[in-house]
């Protein structure tokens, strides 16, 4: 741990990105934008069917058509590795299917790929694909999570005799002491349903196989992992594979994968002796496209009469779909590590239960088990605090872990590094008039509105991770989650950095030149962040779990601070001055005292590289590497307020007001954290009202393109009003944590506790998302007729 | 496939192809004429990344075949402005921040573009209905609507330049072409 440095002469700056214009002038260099010489396009032949048994295949028809060169099936592909897994728990068992990127003998899910065909024409591919004749024998189907856990239900995967994929537990051994100390026990079903990630920019990747070499562009948050997963499925040496993720058009973990059109497109390249393009198409994308949550959470939460929380224990329900990806069973565990949220409670315990359906495999999807750990959390709160009679927000201060309390090791036994509960919420109250609110309120009521104000009072942890608390000896994942960087100073002054990260969206090529430009003695202007290519910077892990600025940018930081050490050492030895004496001040490392005797960078880089300038025992040049692990998660944290009309009529919902305080550490840019927090609060509000990843009864995806799975658009909601407090983490020396996710994690609990609120006047007490108007509706009317007929209200 | 052939002007440079007829105008653009900067998000017309201008009306270029674009003058993004002289739109967007991933921005500057054509002077409101047609994953449409409403200002003053947002002090990146 070390101190936080002040901010400098950039950091801290709302300064507009670097990234911007190529973007906003139509350059951008997506992946779907290359076209190699001889390229051939390729297209996916997928499964009508949830699950049966595949007993034909002819490809004949397909391949008479004028211009297609190949259809390949699995058989055809020379791969020594399946699609990986990387979650290895101690003392787990986990039942692990073989997964191939073209099915072999049976298919599990709609739209499982079955075969792949090429040509070279993108329309043509498709024409022909429709010309792959598939015999299906269909097996029985099985997608209620709950269901599938029944003796007798169908089999996913019948050599397992389960659908039980795994159980894996966290947290205290002795609940039934919350339970005993309680005065009230609470307990609810919350659904925490299934969504998709859907970035903008759909898949898309180029594999290039020529002479003994492989390249492949593709639309990845993770190139160097893609990269070592190639190695083994291809067996070829990492030196021979270059991955290389282009611009990329939005991640939000659907990207953080190996996925199996990678797999075919390079497998082809090598048996083609062609560069394959594949695109996937929206549908596709929402069917092939990896999903996230499906979590049914049964919450069970303890309290005094005075609102003292004494326990709560969570058994999730993870519905898992039929294959693993990445990390498909591991993401309902990350809902352990927040289940006791900003609250300080004795005992917190969550035991999770894993489950194949015939459905696509979820995994990290923005938040990643922390959106549902917050949800079920926050909207429990509210639940008991009307149970018991006290207001939201005093239960919430009730329970809050005090300032003075960090760091604190909460029950779960994770310490959270610093926080600022009251202060958050302070702020946040602040903004809002609630006397105005109640005034409002009845005045609705009249034309038939219900206003509603709902809280959220939320932490999170991020910036991933520390390796040895996550990695194959801790929690089990089979990597570490370190992360490099490079510092080259050229010998005009210019810098590049080099970064593991891989930003598709973050601002990152304009956080990381202000970080490094403060450490240098420089301008961000002359700072060029290079990333997303394993043929240039060192191995790194990627963007994903709001970890770039936190471990990424403090990698940055500490070489940036290596160079800045070697440069004062060299300033010292070129003007005859002691090292400890140089101080970086105006653009130029000088001498304290003598602020006329110093050099500026492009002096001493240009000093740097020619030896004779240099003392003896130092090398030339000017660069430094830092590979940086940390050592704990960052634990954002914030409060935000949700304000809804309902109109009892047709059950619609609007948000009319949405109020964020939040502190993600020390701010580098403050312009960019607006913006992920506004991106990170429409995420949310998508799933608590609109959008819903569903499959009917016979496993057929029903919101499989934009018309029925429905994001927000800018007509739906309103502008938001932000505001921050800083409260640095002394997890690392910039003081930052992560913001990415913040905004996600927070925002389903405030919209469906505001909706809840605002119907409790007709007797509607509980609502699980998505609130779409017919739900909302039915809840009316179901209240209704119960209190029509003296029953309790729904 | 019988081919057709097609007369278009695209950013006011005169093309003719021959092309199958069933092309859909955003592959037109993208694969014929390597104007790779409309982009496709979708296969339902919901999401609007291909926005282009049709003889001054924005229009979703992938619900457009390329024969229906014969005899017409199309605006794609590169055509809106260069790095040099940025649309108001283009330069608001980069201002106010109004872009993340950067992918639906070219449709979603082009819409924007329509707009202020059409009203310029719009209210939130108008902005956000006018805009319904275009999504946006990253930005949460915040900061969309501020820089189009600042875009609206700025070309109503007639301005090359926008205008300052107040208390919002901004450093230029230099890099290109700042």
């Amino acid at each position: 741990m070390s101190a936080t440095v002040e901010s400098g002469k950039y950091v801290g700056r709302r300064m507009r990105r670097k990234e911007d214009p190529p973007l906003i002038t139509g350059r951008g260099n997506y992946t779907d934008d290359m076209v190699l010489p001889g390229m051939l396009y390729a297209t996916i032949v997928r499964s009508p069917e949830a699950h049966a048994r595949i007993t034909k295949i002819d490809t004949s028809a397909a391949l008479a058509r004028p211009g297609i060169h190949a259809v390949l099936t699995a058989d055809d592909l020379d791969l020594a590795a399946g699609i990986p897994m990387a979650w290895v728990p101690p003392g787990v068992e986990i039942k692990t299917p073989e997964h191939w990127p073209l099915a072999k003998g049976e298919v599990k899910h709609v739209g499982q790929a079955v075969a792949a065909v090429f040509g070279e024409n993108k329309y043509a591919v498709v024409d022909a694909a429709e010309d792959v004749y598939v015999e299906y024998e269909p097996l029985p189907v099985v997608v209620d999570p709950e269901e599938a856990l029944k003796e007798g239900s169908a089999l996913v995967h019948e050599q397992f005799g389960t659908n039980m994929t795994h159980q894996w537990g966290l947290g205290s051994e002795d609940m039934d002491v919350a339970w005993e100390e309680a005065d009230v026990v609470l307990e609810r079903r919350i659904v925490n349903h299934r969504v998709h990630g859907a970035p903008i920019e759909p898949r898309a990747c180029i594999a290039e196989y020529r002479a003994g070499y492989l390249t492949l562009w593709t639309t990845t948050q993770i190139p160097h992992l893609v990269r070592s997963f190639l190695a083994g499925s291809m067996q070829m040496s990492e030196d021979r594979i270059r991955v290389v993720a282009p611009d990329v058009g939005g991640g939000f973990g659907v990207k953080l994968n190996h996925y199996p059109e990678e797999a075919i497109a390079v497998a082809a390249s090598r048996r083609l002796g062609r560069p394959i393009k594949w695109t996937e198409t929206r549908s596709e994308h929402m069917a092939t496209t990896i999903h996230g949550r499906d979590q049914i959470d049964y919450v069970k939460m303890g309290l005094k009469r005075d609102g003292t929380i004494t326990g709560i224990h969570i058994n999730v329900i993870a519905d898992l779909g039929a294959y693993y990806l990445l990390l498909t069973p591991f993401i309902p565990s990350f809902t352990s590590f927040v289940a006791g949220g900003c609250y300080k409670i004795p005992r917190v315990r969550t035991d999770i239960t894993g489950v194949f359906t015939n459905k696509f495999p979820t995994d990290a999807t923005r938040g990643a088990g922390r959106p549902e750990a917050t949800h079920l959390l926050e909207v429990m709160i509210e639940q008991a605090a009307h149970e018991i009679g006290v207001a939201p927000v005093d239960i919430r201060r009730k329970n809050f872990i005090p300032k003075e309390d960090f760091p604190a090791e909460v029950a779960v036994g994770v310490i959270y590094d610093s926080g600022d509960y009251h202060g958050t919420l302070d702020k946040l109250l602040s903004k809002l008039d609630l006397e105005e609110l109640e005034r409002e309120r009845a005045q609705l009521r009249e034309r038939g509105i219900y206003r509603g104000i709902g809280y959220s009072t939320y932490m999170e942890i991020c910036g991933l991770a520390p390796s040895r608390v996550v990695g194959p000896h801790g929690v089990g994942i089979q990597s570490g989650f370190w992360e490099s960087a490079v510092v080259r100073v050229h010998p005009s002054g210019s810098v590049t950095v080099f970064t593991g990260t891989s930003p598709h969206g973050q601002g990152l090529d304009t956080s990381m030149a202000q970080i490094a430009a403060d450490r240098l003695g420089t301008s961000p202007d002359v700072v060029e962040v290079i990333h997303g290519d394993t043929n240039t910077g060192p191995y790194g892990m990627g963007t994903y779990g709001s970890r770039s600025l936190s471990v990424g940018g403090e990698a940055v930081a500490k070489a940036a601070m290596k160079v800045q050490d070697k440069a004062k050492r060299l300033v010292a030895h070129l003007l005859e001055a002691a090292p400890e004496d140089i101080e970086v001040a105006d653009g130029k490392f000088s001498v304290r005292g003598s602020p006329d005797k110093g050099m500026t960078l492009a002096e001493i880089s240009g000093a740097a590289y020619i030896p004779e300038n240099v003392p003896d025992g130092m090398e030339p040049g000017l660069e430094e590497t830092t590979f940086y692990d940390p050592g704990n998660f960052v634990f954002p944290f914030g409060a935000h307020a949700c304000i809804v009309d309902v109109d009892g009529e047709t059950g619609k919902v609007d948000v009319v007001r949405y109020v964020a305080v939040d502190d993600c550490g020390t701010a580098i840019n403050p312009l960019l954290i607006e913006g992920q927090v506004h991106g990170g609060i429409t995420h949310g509000i998508g799933q608590a009202l609109y959008e819903r990843i569903h499959y009917d009864e016979e496993g057929q995806l029903v919101t499989g393109t934009f018309v029925d799975y429905a994001l927000p658009s800018a007509a739906d909601l309103p502008s938001y009003e932000t505001d921050r407090t800083e409260t640095p983490s002394p997890v690392n020396s910039l003081g930052v944590k992560g913001v990415g996710e913040a905004g996600t994690i927070a925002s389903s609990p405030a919209v469906v506790n505001a909706v809840i609120d605002a119907l409790r006047p007709l007797g509607v007490g509980f609502m699980n998302m998505p609130l779409s108007p017919m739900r909302v509706w039915e809840a009316i009317q179901a209240a209704g007729a119960a209190s029509h007929n003296g029953g309790e209200p729904a | 496939m019988a081919r057709v052939s097609v007369s278009v002007e695209v950013n006011g440079t005169h093309y003719e192809r021959e092309v199958e007829p069933r092309l859909l105008l955003v592959h037109f653009l993208r694969d014929e004429l390597g104007l790779t900067g409309t982009h496709v998000g979708c296969d339902t017309s919901n999401c609007g990344a291909c926005t282009v201008h049709l003889d001054g009306d924005a229009v979703k270029s992938c619900t457009v075949l390329a024969v229906q674009a014969d005899g017409s003058k199309v605006t794609t993004i590169e055509g809106l402005g260069s790095i040099d002289n940025l649309h108001p739109v283009q330069e608001a967007f980069w201002e106010h921040h109004g872009l993340q991933c950067g992918y639906c921005t070219p449709g979603m500057i082009m819409a924007a573009a329509d707009l202020l054509e059409r009203n310029s002077d719009p209210s939130e409101h108008e902005v956000r209905e006018a805009l319904a047609g275009n999504l946006c994953r990253c930005t949460g449409y915040h900061n969309i609507v501020k820089a189009v409403l600042a875009a609206a200002k700025t070309g109503r003053a007639g301005e090359a330049k926008p205008a300052e947002a107040p208390g919002e002090p901004t450093v230029p990146a230099v890099g290109v072409g700042a």
